[in-house]
This record gives C-alpha cells, sequence and structure tokens, in this order.
C-alpha cells in the first residue's frame, strides 16, 4: 500500500521534472537573450541567471541605426510579398491538384516535392546569373523572386491538402448551380480555406522571415539587407568583441513577432506542419 | 432481357472538360514559375559547372569539361572530387546529419511522448515547444554563441560551477568542440518539428491497443517499444526522411556559429565558398551539382522503398 | 418538365462495374424513387442523370434529347444532397441565388425568385442566416430551395431527410410531397428507406447491386413483388419467407407447395416449366396469416408476442425456418409465448418464387393473350 502510494508519488514528482526540464530546454536560450539584450557595459561579462536590471540602450543602439530599421522593413516587405505570390499561385494549384483527378497529377505533384527537396545552394549560381540578367542584384525584388523556390512547393503541398478535405458534394453543388471551376474556387472554396491560407501563410512568412542563403548572397550593401543577414553581420570594433549586447537585443526584436505569432496560432501551425508532412 | 454489349469507351463530358482545361491553366503559372527559380537556374548551374565563370562577371566564360570536377594534370589529381576540404565537408555533413537527426529523433520521442500525456497547461507547454522552431536559424546561432562564448558563456561558467569542467572550454573555435556545438544549436532548433509530427502520429493512434496493454498489466517501457513505436513508425519515417533531406543542405547555422572553418564545413558552406568568396562559380557549380546529384539520389532511393513498402502493403 | 430516359447505362469504377446496364423510362411530371440497399447504386444512378458523373456506356435523354456530354445546367436538373452541402459562408439568401446570379438575370429578378421561392418553403424569416445558425430541418429546405429557384426541368434528391430525427423526417416527407403536387415537375428522389418510397413515389424503382429488380407504383410492389429481393425489401415487418417444394401436379391453373411444418398449400399460380420436388421459396406477409390456438401437441410454437399498442407481433417458430415467422395480430391479442398454433392463409395472397428468386406469375384465364402482351413489351 504505502510502496505504490510512493511509486505514484515517485511518478508524478518525475513527470514534473520532466516536464521541467522541457520547458528549460526549449525557453532558455531566448530567455538568456532577453537578460543579456537588458545588459550593458561590463554587466556583459558577469554571468547571471536571472533579469536584475533593465536597461533598454541596447535596444536605442540597434533601433537607432538606420540600416537595421531598414532592414526590418525589407524584411517584412520581402516576407509579406513572397507570402502573397506563393498564395496566388499556390491556391489555383492546390485546386486543380486537390480536386481535379488528371493525368499526369501525380506527375506534377512529384515536382512540386521535388523542387522542395532542392539544396538552395545548388541554385546559387543559376539564380544569380537571372537576377543579374533582370537587373535585380542588390534589390530586395531578387529575394521575392528567389524565396518563391521554396514557399510554392510547399503552399502549394500543404493547400492541396487542405482543399482535398472540403467535402465533394460542395463542389458538386456549384456544379449543378453552373458555376464553371474559377467561379467554384473563388467564390466557394476559397472563403472557405481562410484557416488554412492563414496557416500556409503564416508557415511561407516564418520561412521566408529567416532565410539567410540568398539574401547574404544576392545583396551587398546594408540599406538593402534583411534581419537575418542584418544580424548575422553585426560586428565589434574588432572581430572578437562581437556587441553582444546590440545583438541580442536586435535578436529580441526580430525574435518577439515570430514568438507572439507563433504562441496565438500555435493550433493552426500545429495543424499546417502534420498537414505537410504526414499526410504528404 | 435484353443482354446489350457494352459500348465502347466514351468521349468525356463537357464538365468534365471543362474541369480539366481549368487544371490544366491552374497549374500552369505554378508550373512557370517553378521552372524559372527553380528549373532553369539549376541547369544553368549545372552548365556553370563545366565552365570557368567567374562570380563577377558572370557571362564571360569558356568551356572547360570536366576539369571542375576531377582532372589530371602534371601528375596530380585536380578538381572538387580531388579535394581533401571537399571530402572533409561530405564528411562534415553526414556526420552532423546522422548524429543530429537521430538525437532529435529521440529528443523528440520523448518531449512527444509527455506532450500526449493529459495535464493541465499542455496548450501552453506545446506553444513554448514551438517557440526555437520559429526563431532565425541566424538568431539561435547567435544566442548560442553567446551562450558557448569561451570567457563570458553561461554554459561554460554552469559547467564549471557544476564542476564538470576545470576551465572554460572554446566551444565554436576548438576543432574537437565545434561540431558538437553546431549539433547541439541545431538539435535545439529542430527538435520541437520533430517532436510535434511524432505527436501528431501519437495523437492519431487508436486507444483500445493501449487499453489492452494496460489490462494486460504490460510494462509501459514494453508498451513503448512493442505496440506504439512500430505504430508510429511510418509517419515518424516521413519527419525523419524531411529532416535528413534538410541537413544535408545545412548552411546558416555553421556559417554563422563557426564561419568557414574547415572542421566543420559543410557541403553548402563550401560551394557558397567556392561560389562567392573564391568568385569561382565554375568550381563552386561543380560542388553544388555534387551536392544536388547526393540529396537526388537520397530523395529517389527514398521514394522507391517507399513505392515497395506500399507495393508490398497492398 | 421533362421525362427522362436511362438507355443501356453502364458504368464502371475502376474495374468495378457498379451498373452493368440499367433501362428506365421516367415520364413527364412524375415523383419517380429508387430504393434499395446502401451501396447498391441508387446515387451513382442519380449522379448519372444529374450530369455529375459520366457512363461508362449507354446513353440519358431528357424529353427525347441525348444529354450525355451537357452539363446539369444545361440539363436542367437541381439536386438537393443527403449533407445539404450548403455554402457555409453564405447565408440562405445567398445561397439560393447563387446559381440565379450565375445566370443573366438581373438583380430585382434574381430578388423575386428568391423570395417566391423562400415563401414557397417557409423561409422568409431566414433568409439573413448563415447556415450553421438553422435547424437540420431548415437546412434541408434551404437545400431543396436552392435545388429549385433556378425551376429546373427535374429535381433530384440523394437521401435528403437521413440526417433528421424520426419526427422531422415525416414532416418534411410531407412537404415535399405537397412540393410535387405544387410544382408538378419530375423528381426522382433516392433512398434507402421503404417507408419514404412507399409513402412518396407514383413510382418505385428496386435496385439490387445495379440492377433494376422491379419498376411499378407502391401498390404493384408490394402486392405483386417480381422477385424475392423485392418481396424482402418492400414491407415492415418483412414477409415470411419460407423454403418449399413443387408438390402434385404442375402446369394449369393451380400449384400445390409444400412447406415444412405448414403443410401443403394450394395457390392459383402457373407452375410451368417446374417440376415437382422443385425447390420453391414460398412467401406470405406478415397479416396474411390466420392464427388459431391449437391443441398442446398440435400446430407451432409461439416465441414471443410483441405489442405495439395499435398491432401486435407474434413470432413463431418453423422448424424449416432459420427466422421466426412474423405474424401481425390486431390487438387486443390473446396469444401468449410457449402456447401452439394453427396457422391458416389465403392462397390468392400466398407468393411463390423459383430457385432464379423469379415470382411465378398469377395465373390467368388467356394464357396466349398475355404472352403477346408480354413480347410486345420487349
Ligand atoms: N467515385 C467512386 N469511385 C469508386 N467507387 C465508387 C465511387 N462512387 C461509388 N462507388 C461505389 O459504387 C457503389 C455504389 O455506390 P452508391 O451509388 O453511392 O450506392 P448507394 O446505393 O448507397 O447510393 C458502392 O459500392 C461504392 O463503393
Ligand atoms: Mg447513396
Amino acid at each position: 500500500m504505502n510502496v505504490r502510494l510512493l511509486k505514484k508519488i515517485a511518478g508524478k514528482v518525475g513527470f514534473a521534472v520532466l516536464l521541467l526540464a522541457i520547458l528549460l530546454f526549449t525557453v532558455f536560450p531566448f530567455y538568456y537573450a532577453i537578460l543579456t539584450s537588458f545588459k550593458s557595459g561590463s554587466e556583459l561579462f558577469t554571468v547571471d541567471y536571472w533579469i536584475s536590471s533593465f536597461d533598454f540602450a541596447n535596444y536605442a543602439a540597434v533601433l537607432g541605426q538606420g540600416s537595421f530599421v531598414k532592414s526590418i522593413w525589407n524584411s517584412v516587405l520581402v516576407s509579406l510579398a513572397t507570402v502573397l505570390i506563393a498564395m496566388g499561385f499556390g491556391l489555383t494549384a492546390a485546386y486543380a491538384l486537390g480536386r481535379v483527378q488528371f493525368r499526369g497529377r501525380s506527375a506534377v505533384l512529384m515536382i512540386v516535392l521535388g523542387v522542395s527537396m532542392f539544396p538552395q545552394v545548388a541554385v546559387l549560381s543559376g539564380l544569380f546569373e537571372v537576377i543579374r540578367a533582370m537587373n535585380l542584384y542588390n534589390d530586395p525584388l531578387a529575394l521575392i523572386f528567389s524565396y518563391t523556390i521554396f514557399t510554392l512547393p510547399f503552399t502549394v503541398w500543404i493547400l492541396t491538402t487542405f482543399m482535398r478535405q472540403l467535402p465533394k458534394e460542395l463542389e458538386e453543388a456549384a456544379i449543378v448551380d453552373g458555376a464553371s471551376p474559377i467561379t467554384t474556387l473563388f467564390k466557394v472554396f476559397i472563403p472557405l480555406m481562410w484557416p488554412a491560407m492563414a496557416t500556409t501563410g503564416l508557415l511561407a512568412f516564418i520561412a521566408a522571415w529567416n532565410e539567410f542563403l540568398f539574401a547574404l548572397t544576392f545583396t551587398l550593401t546594408d540599406d538593402q539587407r534583411t534581419v537575418p543577414v542584418a544580424i548575422a553581420l553585426i560586428t565589434g570594433g574588432s572581430q572578437h568583441e562581437l556587441p553582444w549586447g546590440n545583438l541580442m537585443a536586435a535578436s529580441v526584436i526580430v525574435t518577439v513577432p515570430l514568438v507572439v505569432l507563433v504562441l496565438i496560432f500555435q493550433r493552426r501551425i500545429v495543424s499546417g506542419l502534420t498537414a505537410g508532412a504526414v499526410k504528404g | 432481357m435484353p443482354t446489350a454489349s457494352v459500348p465502347a469507351r466514351r468521349q468525356s463530358s463537357k464538365v468534365r472538360r471543362q474541369r480539366l482545361r481549368a487544371a490544366w491553366l491552374f497549374l500552369i503559372p505554378m508550373l512557370v514559375v517553378l521552372a524559372a527559380v527553380a528549373g532553369w537556374p539549376l541547369v544553368r548551374t549545372i552548365w556553370f559547372s563545366f565552365t570557368d565563370a567567374s562570380f563577377s562577371s558572370i557571362s564571360e566564360y569558356g568551356w572547360v569539361g570536366f576539369e571542375n570536377y576531377l582532372v589530371y594534370d602534371d601528375g596530380m589529381w585536380f578538381g572538387v572530387l580531388a579535394d581533401p576540404a571537399w571530402w572533409q565537408a561530405v564528411w562534415n555533413t553526414l556526420f552532423f546529419t546522422v548524429v543530429s537527426v537521430g538525437a532529435e529523433t529521440i529528443l523528440g520521442l520523448i518531449i512527444a511522448l509527455t506532450l500526449n500525456a493529459r495535464f493541465r497547461g499542455r496548450g501552453w507547454v506545446r506553444a513554448a515547444v514551438l517557440i526555437p522552431w520559429a526563431i532565425p536559424t541566424i538568431v539561435s546561432a547567435k544566442m548560442w554563441g553567446w551562450m558557448l562564448h569561451d570567457q563570458f558563456g553561461i554554459i561554460n561558467d554552469l559547467l564549471m560551477t557544476l564542476g564538470i569542467i576545470a576551465e572554460p572550454l572554446n566551444w565554436t573555435a576548438n576543432a574537437d568542440l565545434s561540431m558538437w556545438a553546431v549539433i547541439m544549436v541545431d538539435v535545439w532548433k529542430t527538435t520541437p518539428f520533430m517532436a510535434l509530427l511524432a505527436l501528431a502520429a501519437l495523437q492519431m493512434l487508436p486507444s483500445d491497443c493501449y487499453e489492452a496493454a494496460k489490462v494486460d498489466g504490460i510494462n509501459p517501457v514494453r508498451v513503448f517499444f512493442k505496440v506504439t513505436l512500430p505504430l508510429i513508425t511510418p509517419a515518424l519515417m516521413v519527419a525523419i526522411i524531411f529532416r535528413v533531406l534538410d541537413a544535408l543542405r545545412v548552411f546558416d547555422v555553421i556559417y554563422v556559429l563557426t564561419s568557414n572553418s574547415e572542421d566543420t564545413m559543410s557541403m553548402s558552406v563550401y560551394a557558397r565558398q567556392q561560389l562567392v568568396q573564391f568568385q569561382d562559380v565554375g568550381y563552386g557549380s561543380a560542388a553544388s551539382t555534387v551536392l544536388f546529384m547526393i540529396i537526388a539520389l537520397a530523395t529517389i532511393t527514398y521514394l522507391y522503398l517507399g513505392r515497395k513498402q506500399i507495393g508490398g502493403e497492398a | 418538365m421533362a421525362c427522362v430516359e436511362l438507355k443501356n447505362i453502364n458504368k464502371t469504377f475502376g474495374n468495378e462495374e457498379i451498373l452493368p446496364c440499367v433501362n428506365l423510362r421516367i415520364e413527364d411530371g412524375e415523383f419517380v424513387v429508387f430504393v434499395g440497399p446502401s451501396g447498391c447504386g441508387k446515387s451513382t444512378m442519380l449522379r448519372l442523370i444529374a450530369g455529375l458523373e459520366d457512363p461508362t456506356g449507354g446513353d440519358i435523354e431528357i424529353d427525347g434529347r441525348v444529354v450525355t456530354e451537357e452539363s446539369p445546367k444545361e440539363r436542367g436538373v437541381g439536386m438537393v444532397f443527403q449533407s445539404y452541402a450548403l455554402y457555409p459562408h453564405m447565408t440562405v439568401y445567398e445561397n439560393i441565388a447563387f446559381g440565379l446570379k450565375l445566370g443573366t438575370a438581373n438583380k430585382s429578378r434574381i430578388r423575386e425568385w428568391v423570395e417566391k421561392t423562400a415563401e414557397v418553403l417557409q423561409l422568409e424569416k431566414l433568409l439573413e442566416r448563415k447556415p450553421r445558425e438553422l435547424s437540420g430541418g431548415q437546412r434541408q429546405r434551404v437545400a431543396i430551395g436552392r435545388a429549385m429557384a433556378r425551376e429546373p426541368k427535374i429535381m433530384l434528391f440523394d437521401e435528403p431527410l437521413s440526417n433528421l430525427d424520426a419526427s422531422l423526417r415525416v414532416q418534411m416527407r410531407t412537404e415535399i410531397a405537397k412540393l410535387h403536387d405544387r410544382l408538378q415537375s419530375t423528381m426522382i428522389y433516392v433512398t434507402h428507406d421503404q417507408v419514404e418510397a412507399m409513402t412518396l413515389a407514383d413510382k418505385i424503382v428496386v435496385l439490387n447491386r445495379g440492377n433494376v429488380e422491379q419498376v411499378g407504383t407502391p401498390y404493384e410492389l408490394y402486392e405483386h413483388p417480381a422477385s424475392l429481393f423485392v418481396a424482402g425489401f418492400i414491407g415492415s415487418p418483412r414477409m415470411n419467407l419460407m423454403p418449399g417444394r413443387i408438390a402434385g401436379a404442375t402446369g394449369g391453373a393451380s400449384t400445390q407447395v409444400e412447406v415444412g411444418g405448414l403443410g401443403t398449400l394450394t395457390m392459383n399460380r402457373t407452375s410451368d416449366g417446374l417440376t415437382p420436388g422443385d425447390a420453391v421459396t414460398v412467401g406470405v406477409r406478415p397479416e396474411h396469416f390466420r392464427l388459431e390456438l391449437s391443441g398442446p401437441d398440435r400446430g407451432l410454437e409461439v416465441v414471443n408476442v410483441e405489442y405495439l399498442g395499435n398491432e401486435a407481433y407474434v413470432y413463431i417458430e418453423l422448424p424449416a425456418m432459420d427466422e421466426l415467422m412474423v405474424v401481425r395480430q390486431p390487438v387486443p391479442c390473446e396469444i401468449c409465448p410457449g402456447q401452439r398454433v394453427e396457422l391458416g392463409t389465403d392462397a390468392d395472397l400466398v407468393h411463390v418464387f423459383d430457385h432464379t428468386g423469379r415470382a411465378l406469375p398469377a395465373f390467368t384465364p388467356q394464357p396466349e393473350a398475355a404472352g403477346v402482351a408480354e413480347a410486345a413489351n420487349r
């Protein structure tokens, strides 16, 4: 009797410890970045486990740099435009792939899946040439163009799985009402796809916001960069003296919007991630 | 009863033809875009790999055949395939892929099993688990770079306080440690993805086999290995494949955390260094092409095995 | 207003032949019900008529015009789906008007049409609501309204009442019947519920595994089932089907059948082509038996008596049958389980089916004339 009770308590405690470990593991680095971002001067060189000071000097310094603010703006612009483009092409393609039986359908799906597996570096020189030819080098437009390589396949893929879940009878009702495929897509399906579109858009936005390789390669000057590149290129007086306070403040600035989005839309994000992977 | 023979297959109806036309009409823009951003650049990359193009003047180049890949010249082998640094990059990438995906899978499963239990605040914990996934790789590399700092890093401080190490370690610069530092960051960043997919698979399991096992009084660990794991393996495999293909092209985390150090250089970092830093588009393209081939091969193998498995089940 | 004709319709999905060869004519203004067990191909047939499915072979004609390749709109059909399939993001008004807006009509015409439809279906007060704010019955009415707004020549219903609860189902059934009286359009209605079929139909089409078993009025189907399948399917409780053998002389005006436990029955059916000893199935509806209490060692044992209020079902064990026999009795019913009874029936009310399941035809005095008429029908 006593042994069983002990076992039960031990189980509960063990579970709580496990949970705590998981939370610590996932949240601590972000917490530590916030902690560091509030420190300045020599405070940085003592290790603290608790937030003790609230010094916004690092934030002021980062946001005082015109180029960093510009790069936030570039990131927002590039990510939003990428999402819109991927949605536009993705929705129509997802309708075709999700709702119409035709020969070559699985081949197209394979192409889409294949492109999403492309190593980015494998298209780097080819894309560079194309971007040069379009005169878009060192222009955020080049990023919008190149980000399509990963956002579009993945948007198509996820939207297709969502599109497939809409009831068949709804489409048939539209056909009986005399609606053409375009009318059906725009008047019946798209209004019902908002949740799926929000999910997909969010995932595409995060992917575009976080992209680094293309942004690093296709932009040259500070005022054309996106935030990941701007952060990666923050340097101090010498190479071995990075301004860690500024760096962490910048990191927190670009991450907080994402974390807020994740906390609000976690259910949607989970459904999107699993729709893309498990059902594929 | 008139036994009318079934007439020959007819042409499909107008509605069907209209839908087919619309389907292709809807697909063509997407296919054109994919061709423009992926197909054509890939073809050009492969083309460049047979030339001596350079980054600054990409339109002027000469044909060099397989020289960028492998050439015997003056009693020596040259080219990507003869470069020890490339093979070091291949080895680094494979090591990174196997270790980090393995660790992510195990940690992901543990987290998924924990989150699969019912407890108060589960939604919040799940949201917290998603945070590393949402943080840009660059940012997470920087955060960890700071935590792993040789003089002021919290990890050295912690390990020294606990008495595990006697003096601070230089995680990112030490040749023996830097790859492990990279792996640590990647595991932190991508375990949530694994955990969520594993959790989704767990939640799709029928609960009756558990109850049967529970009634039979089987040890939970045994239940996990005999019942749960086999059931979620298919879904888990898909997630693992995704992660493997992702890990094989790793760039950001290594580039930011350890820069162009040869100890951690991945295939992608190697290729980009040749392309951009050394301005050697031909040579870099050759490396990129080899990387592409490796990933294509992995994908095709997977698809082939997957189809065989599906065929076997049906 | 239109008549529909299916000519040698064949439908296969992959390798599976769902409809082998269907020939059917539906007259202008008729209310036709397709009935059959689930999976027998009723919906497929309806969807072929609607134009939502292409036949693998054969042709569909509406008013004598081949429409096999035409769209549902060109065919002039309206359809009510089992799950209603209302557009969830549109109001009732928009749902009904959706098809109209795709036509050429102007706004005020559309409003007029929608309002007229809403009035017929008593939806006036609900026009601004979304489908999720409606009850099941109201949704059903909106679905019907959407189907009839364009004034289709043919209205199609695919199990429209199966998602409603029992009392609402009865009410909607009457409303659909009234609607048919009022619109006078051709209606084709699919259901697996034979009560719905019997109460609504001018003509019932009984389907079994993609084959048309029998076409007829509810009366014909009930009184003269053409096959064992129809006999078993129509009527509740089911017709009692007992194994029997041909006894005595065959041919001519009457047939004698021996049923284990019941004795030998004589009935006026022709038994041409059968020889004494052939296995047949004898069918008697539960209400066509007479019961009389018998002595303790004669007759059959009553196993159970179900009292339903307005009538009672008496279950009797017949050694030759796997199932219990059902007899419908008026109330009050004095028979109790454990008692033994004798069964009597009227020879005219007994059905006999040969080993292929076809009903033996009733004897008619002029066999030649009947034969000629039948041949002409082919
Ligand atoms: N699109 C389809 N693909 C393959 N089989 C189908 C399809 N639609 C129906 N079937 C099959 O055809 C048969 C008849 O279906 P249906 O007409 O829906 O039957 P019901 O009489 O219950 O309405 C079923 O066995 C069903 O599985
Ligand atoms: Mg059906």
